[in-house]
């Protein structure tokens, strides 16, 4: 699946998209952040207060317990502050 | 007619007010948002998510118009880096009557700052720093539900 990051996410990540292919484990957007967090000391920063995260699936946003399915791309941000 | 826009250009204010009122409607209500030089803010730099962020307004916009029967919406967004005193954003509803025009404007600007994948990141001098987000927005948001 493609991954995104944006805001300060993508800023300690240090990349704004990577693709990855997760095991099945990886069964909802929290399971994700906890094995993205393992891939560098990046991910392990930008990744370790879930709490402070939202997410997106194929563009929808959604609720860190959602199911993964088939999603073709996830996005993982701050809370989102425009206008 | 529904006209949705994320651009980096200034946001050309006459013009897009004026194509509201050329919609032939009653009412025209606009918001226009300003960035604040508050707390020495030297500049705003406005990151968003390219795809979800026009899908997100033009569902904002399409909701609006059905909710309130509006002849007109336009959203613009600036996106980019800009500096205190330019316009952020751009929100204008054309509809029968005020009460409909006005209602659907604050909403749509209410429901913009909760719904829509934009992030700010405000720079004071060499030092940049990601806004947060606030409680008070969600509020405000909610009570259009």
């Amino acid at each position: 699946m493609d991954l995104l990051y944006f805001a300060w996410v993508r800023e300690r990540i240090g990349i704004g998209h990577e693709h990855v292919d997760p095991p099945e484990a990886v069964r909802n957007v929290a399971d994700l952040i906890c094995w993205l967090a393992g891939r560098s000391s990046g991910h392990a920063e930008a990744l370790r207060e879930p709490g402070k995260l939202r997410a997106a699936i194929d563009q929808k946003f959604v609720p860190l317990d959602a199911l993964l399915g088939n999603a073709k791309e996830v996005a993982i941000f701050p809370p989102v502050t425009g206008g | 007619m529904i006209r949705v826009s994320v651009d980096t250009a200034p946001i050309a204010l006459s013009q897009e007010v004026a194509a509201l009122e050329e919609r032939g409607a009653g009412a025209v209500a606009t918001f226009t948002g300003v960035v604040r030089g508050e707390g020495g803010v030297t500049a705003l730099e406005l990151e968003h998510y390219p795809g979800m962020t026009e899908a997100v307004l033009c569902d904002l916009a399409e909701a609006a118009t059905e909710r309130w029967g509006l002849l007109g919406v336009t959203i613009v967004h600036r996106v980019g880096r800009m500096t205190p005193g330019e316009r952020i954003v751009f929100v204008g509803t054309a509809a029968g009557h005020r009460r409909e025009a006005l209602d659907a404007c604050a909403y749509l600007i209410d429901r913009l700052k909760t719904d829509a994948p934009f992030w700010k990141r405000e720079q004071r001098g060499d030092a940049a720093a990601w806004v947060e987000a606030r409680e008070s927005d969600s509020a405000a948001a909610g009570r259009w539900d």
